[in-house]
């Protein structure tokens, strides 16, 4: 629509997540140090760092799974209310068995209501919005197969329709990549290009690797040792801000469009610091 | 006819007042236990409905010292243990066996010394039997209200709560993030399952109960990919296996040993066991033949999970192999 409303409306808008200083302590360890960064209506933003550099507790801070100690998350410019379904999730994993009573088709249902009490009754319009949902992650071929006996791959769009048919404003994706083969990280990966384009979602998407990203991510936010460093991939991903984020010089090579992130052995003063910069920026 | 049928039926089966309330309180109990034991199983907690069976036998013990109804101390120490279960830290996926084994070892320690006072204060050895091993054919008909009760409280919980176990089912962060109060229903539904396994105990006895609640709902979950279906399969086939059980039990006067009956617990357990090999030699006889089939028909795509050969065309063709 050449409607210059709507072009303002996804340019600007207040941005669907904003999160405002957040610190977290776990156990008397501190994970996360003064995180800030805001995600656009529409915007798809990479959330790029090793295992354990604090991916997963970002998330389930913006889930509210875990309160932070210092800092605010902003939902559409507002305080995060207890129970939100403006933000959707699918995790890495599903704790589904194979032969586990539950088909896709049952699942995606689950998104839209399964928080309700009592049991569902038969509904047309539920039946076609699952359908429909399953349609549009392109899973309908498999809508009656047994969700725990389907691939990483289709399950991870089964979740991805589990999570879209309650329509949140911004879907968070915990490593969609990881244990996927090179055909299905790019069927993902251009699911969540084609879902952003048309229905203007924005996406979360953790990964340890950003390069498969690279094609459908507007802007980056870098996590090592509980910081980040939030911006364009051009702005963050340069040998100083890294250097500065990993607290060791990092080098960064552009090649053929992919993204070499490696650590400089030598210059860091501690040997347990440097293979603590080394993990990271294998992984990365 | 009538010849036959009064051999399978012994004459009097239906007219006599033990059987009838040992039909209706077997069917109710089995009922619930299919329902409740296949949530058990989708929610990996079968070894936790186990040891509410077995701690449930403490409770069933200290009433036969006391003198009251076995019901109430089976459905008691049982709802106690959950508590317990709850607060030790069942629902951590680390903590759940622990929590459980740390409970389940208290709860037969108790048994054990119940049950010794039962045999040496009273000189009731049949408690003990009676106690682990059940006894459906003594229930006295003024339990049933009881029985009746406690079980349509469980229903209605499971019936309640679903959804959300359901959903955290498939992951206690999904339910979480979606607004479900994750800890409050799987203590809740931690409740309906010892009160549904400590009716099981007065059933078919304490050490046998998980028979009833884990059987049919494993053959159930077997024959079916829906959720609700799974649930209404296994309380059909717990109420079937329970009723043909008593049958067989009520028949047995006239096996070998003559004049002396088989438990009733026996033969509704041996008929919960047949009907779960059944079930899991006609699948696997059904799998063999229809992976036979597709290895015959077209190899390629029966083996790969990604239709990658592009003469099989795309998705659809391997949708339409798959939906079969």
């Amino acid at each position: 629509m050449a409607d210059p409303a709507s072009g303002m409306m996804a340019g600007a808008g207040p941005p669907v997540l904003e999160l405002d200083g957040i610190g977290v302590w776990l156990s008397g360890r501190e994970v996360l140090r003064d995180v800030r960064f805001g995600i656009g209506p529409g915007e798809v933003v990479g959330l790029i760092g090793a295992n354990g550099a604090g991916k997963t507790t970002i998330f389930r801070v913006v889930l509210g799974l875990l309160s932070p100690t210092s800092g605010r998350v902003l939902i559409a410019g507002q305080p995060r209310p207890r129970r939100n379904r403006s933000v959707g999730y699918v995790p890495q994993k599903i704790a589904l068995d194979p032969e586990m009573p539950l088909r896709s088709r049952d699942l995606v249902a689950l998104g839209l209501d399964g928080h309700r009490l009592g049991v569902p009754l038969p509904s047309r319009r539920r039946r076609e919005l699952v359908d429909e949902m399953l349609q549009a992650v392109g899973a309908a071929h498999f809508a009656d197969a047994r969700v725990g006996s389907l691939s990483g791959g289709e399950q991870q769009r089964v979740m991805i329709a589990h999570a879209l048919i309650s329509r949140p404003k911004l879907l968070l994706l915990d490593e969609p990549l990881a244990n996927l083969d090179l055909r299905s990280e790019q069927e993902v990966v251009d699911l969540v290009a084609r879902i952003a384009k048309d229905q203007g979602l924005a996406f979360l998407i953790s990964a340890h690797d950003l390069n498969p990203l690279l094609p459908v991510v507007d802007r980056v936010v870098y996590v090592a040792h509980g910081h980040v460093a939030s911006g364009t991939t051009d702005e963050v991903v340069t040998s100083s801000v890294l250097t500065e984020l990993y607290g060791h010089h990092v080098d960064v090579i552009r090649l053929h469009g992919r993204i070499l992130v490696a650590a400089s052995p030598g210059l860091s003063a501690e040997r347990g610091k440097l293979e603590d910069s080394i993990d990271g920026a294998t992984a990365v | 006819m009538g010849g036959f049928w009064s051999h399978v039926v012994e004459p009097g089966f239906f007219q006599s007042q033990t059987v009838q309330v040992a039909l209706l309180v077997g069917g109710v109990v089995a009922a619930i236990s299919g329902v409740v034991g296949v949530f058990a199983v989708l929610r990996g907690q079968s070894f936790a409905g186990h040891a509410f069976g077995d701690i449930s036998a403490a409770g069933g013990a200290g009433a036969f010292l006391l003198n009251i109804s076995p019901l109430f101390g089976f459905l008691g120490m049982s709802l106690v243990a959950a508590g317990c279960m709850e607060a030790i830290g069942v629902r951590r996926v680390r903590g759940r066996d622990v929590a459980t084994g740390v409970v389940l070892g208290a709860g037969l320690g108790t048994s054990a010394l119940f049950l010794y006072f039962n045999t040496t204060l009273h000189s009731t050895s049949g408690a003990a039997i009676s106690v682990l091993f059940g006894s459906l054919f003594v229930i006295s008909s003024s339990t049933v209200p009881a029985v009746v009760a406690s079980a349509a409280g469980a229903l209605a919980i499971v019936l309640l709560l679903y959804r959300p176990l359901l959903l955290s089912s498939v992951g206690d962060d999904i339910a979480a993030s979606r607004g479900v109060a994750v800890r409050v229903t799987g203590a809740v539904f931690l409740l309906a399952m010892a009160a549904t396994v400590a009716l099981a105990a007065i059933t078919i006895g304490a050490i046998l109960s998980t028979a009833l609640l884990v059987g049919p709902a494993a053959t159930a979950l077997r024959m079916t990919k829906r959720p609700g279906t799974a649930a209404a399969s296994a309380a059909a086939i717990g109420v079937a296996a329970t009723w043909l059980g008593c049958l067989l039990a009520y028949d047995s006067y006239y096996w070998p040993p003559v004049d002396h009956g088989w438990p009733v617990s026996f033969c509704i357990v041996a008929v919960i066991l047949i009907s779960y090999l059944v079930v899991e030699v006609a699948r696997s006889h059904r799998l063999r033949n229809a992976s036979a089939r597709a290895g015959s028909a077209d190899q390629t795509t029966a083996a790969a999970p990604h239709p990658g050969v592009p003469s099989h065309g795309g998705p659809d063709a391997l949708g339409a192999s798959r939906t079969d």
